[in-house]
């Protein structure tokens, strides 16, 4: 395989940098969302899970759109995020990665959702006579039964983070080494002739990519689950 | 030690409990849904009275006048549940360890060490739960709520979810808990052969009330409160002592107030003091010393009272201090002309005991 250019390199490595902090920053919102959705009643909660579950639902443009009004320089968030804390995130990679971090959202939530929901609750009202204060229980007995789930959860968002198309590049547009991610370097590439080859680099290491992180996954899934399942 | 007046609706069903608990082992004894667990779950703090209050030892766990409701982690209350609990992502050692991270060090009163011999554990420690079987699962689980150094262990049905086998692995170690852990237990069960091998007293729980607190000795023998449990269940309890094995016969001869009694082979050495359960049933009642007959156990008795309802009758015995049930027809009562303060004898078959009926008495 031909070397790929400097440009092609920068959109993966900015690709990779987008989902991983997506993904991270994402992670402690979407525990908290997770275990909220699953154990508590509180009013609003439809709404809640609503909110959470819309960027799957609408189209990527559109919510990028309504990321560009609420985070741009003169939106109510973005304004207030530009004097209060200096941060600019529309037209820049941080925006890029906001975009993957809301439309993966949904599926890093429902996945962990689901595994707080099989969690076997008596195990954390044992912990309980034991002497464990409810976040020990949350921190010793709830999060390592729920790890799986979130593992699942971490690497769907992050393909999410690495794949997401509509919602970047409406938000945060189409600018080389700042927010042109693999997607979006492959379909610039696509509108020029002549460049099929890098297309099909780019295609080549997004395959590979994605091969990985799936791998890794399931390794890590494995190791985390042996002993604890039924031998 | 342990105080409990509770109050609580679960529906249509009202549990409404008050009762004290000292040292030893206590058994809440009595049908499946009874309420026994709703109350051992109050205890713990698990499930919340609508009124009431629990002490332990002078520290008021939950008093509704003053609006107090420790959290379970903050009540110092182990709990053995039926279907064991262990953390599946734990190793057996790290199980056991658990609640020793929130336990006070200065109430500490286990060691570790101690309770893995106790109750056996050490091959398993680098096991994990998925990998043990029901009895040694349960044996971890006491052993766990153990270590955190409880003011009082609840035991709920501890045994129920084992096979038969398992139960007879398992009564050992917690005969040996009773006996060498001073603290109080509460178990919870339904089965009368338990409570009789294991409970120095009983409280017995009847659709959400409790209709009798006593000895176990006591409480067995109060065939009144047995329509409560099953009727057929009903019968005495009688302290005796190995005398003997005869290894030729294959028997084990006790020594009872009541006299000699033949069972079969025991496995306990002699001078082991053993508690010996007769049911109602397995007791006839001879006017004259009957001879040539199969029956083993023949004691001279003095009948102490009789409770008819026909067709049966419940008749009360005095064989030497040891107080004896007979479960016979009203009609033998009749025709026998059996009256408080006769002198009869009372007839045991030694195929009645069984391994369930024979257990380790409290030294």
């Amino acid at each position: 395989m031909p070397e790929l250019t400097s440009v092609e390199w920068e959109a993966v490595t900015l690709s990779l940098k987008v989902a991983f902090w997506s993904v991270l920053a994402s992670l402690p919102p979407g525990i908290a969302v997770a275990w909220l959705l699953a154990r508590r009643d509180f009013p609003g909660k439809m709404l809640l899970n609503a909110l959470v579950h819309l960027p799957l639902i609408l189209p990527p443009v559109v919510t990028g759109y309504i990321l560009l009004v609420l985070f741009g320089t003169r939106g109510p968030i973005g304004a207030w995020m530009r004097e209060s804390l200096g941060i600019v995130v529309a037209f820049r990679w941080t925006g890029a990665a906001i975009a993957a971090a809301v439309m993966g959202f949904p599926l890093l939530v429902r996945a962990i959702r689901l595994s707080i929901e099989a969690v076997d609750r008596r195990l954390e009202a044992s912990a309980g006579t034991l002497g464990a204060p409810p976040l020990a229980v949350f921190a010793t007995v709830t999060l390592p039964l729920v790890f799986p789930g979130i593992i699942a959860g971490t690497i769907l968002a992050f393909a999410k983070g690495l794949g997401e198309f509509g919602a970047t590049i409406t938000f945060v547009s189409n600018i080389p080494g700042e927010t042109r991610t693999l997607p979006i370097a492959i379909y610039t590439f696509l509108q020029v002739p002549g460049e099929e080859q890098a297309v099909l680099r780019l295609t080549g290491i997004a395959i590979v990519i994605s091969f990985l992180a799936l791998v890794a996954s399931e390794l890590l899934a494995r190791r985390v689950t042996r002993g604890t399942g039924p031998t | 030690m342990l105080d409990v007046d509770v109050d609580r609706r679960l529906g249509d069903f009202r549990i409404q409990a008050s009762f004290a608990v000292d040292e030893g082992l206590t058994a809440l004894f009595g049908r499946s849904g009874a309420g026994k667990t709703s109350i051992v779950n109050m205890i713990a703090g698990l499930l919340k009275p609508d009124r009431g209050r629990i002490v332990i030892a002078d520290r008021v766990l939950f008093d509704s006048d003053r609006r107090l409701d420790l959290p379970p982690h903050r009540r110092r209350v182990g709990y053995v549940f039926q279907d064991g609990r262990l953390f599946p992502h734990l190793t057996v050692r790290r199980n056991l360890a658990y609640g020793r991270w929130f336990a006070p060090r200065r109430a500490a009163y286990v060691e570790f060490d101690r309770i893995v011999e106790l109750l056996d554990l050490g091959r398993l420690l680098d096991r994990r739960p998925a990998t043990l079987s029901g009895g040694e699962k349960q044996r971890v689980a006491i052993g766990r709520a153990l270590l955190p150094s409880p003011r009082i262990l609840l035991m709920d049905e501890p045994l129920a979810a084992l096979d038969e086998g398992r139960k007879q692995e398992l009564l050992p170690f917690i005969e040996r808990l009773r006996d060498e852990i001073r603290i109080p237990i509460v178990y919870v069960s339904h089965s009368i052969a338990e409570v009789a091998r294991l409970a120095t007293a009983v409280v017995l729980v009847s659709d959400g009330r409790i209709e009798g607190i006593g000895s176990t000795a006591d409480i067995m023998s109060r065939s009144d409160l047995f329509p409560l449990t099953g009727r057929f269940e009903a019968g005495a309890l009688v302290e005796c002592t190995v005398a003997g094995h005869d290894a030729a016969t294959g028997l084990t001869r006790l020594t009872s107030p009541a006299g000699e009694l033949v069972v079969p082979y025991v496995r306990s050495e002699t001078g082991t003091r053993l508690r010996v359960r007769v049911r109602a049933r397995d007791v006839m009642i001879a006017t004259e010393r009957p001879a040539g007959i199969s029956a083993l156990n023949v004691v001279p008795a003095r009948i102490t009272g009789i409770r008819t309802d026909p067709p049966f009758a419940e008749v009360r015995l005095d064989a030497g201090g040891a107080v004896l049930l007979s479960r016979i027809t009203s009609f033998s009562v009749d025709s026998l002309g059996l009256v408080p303060g006769r002198e009869v004898w009372a007839i045991i078959k030694t195929t009645a005991f069984d391994h369930r009926s024979l257990g380790l008495a409290k030294p």
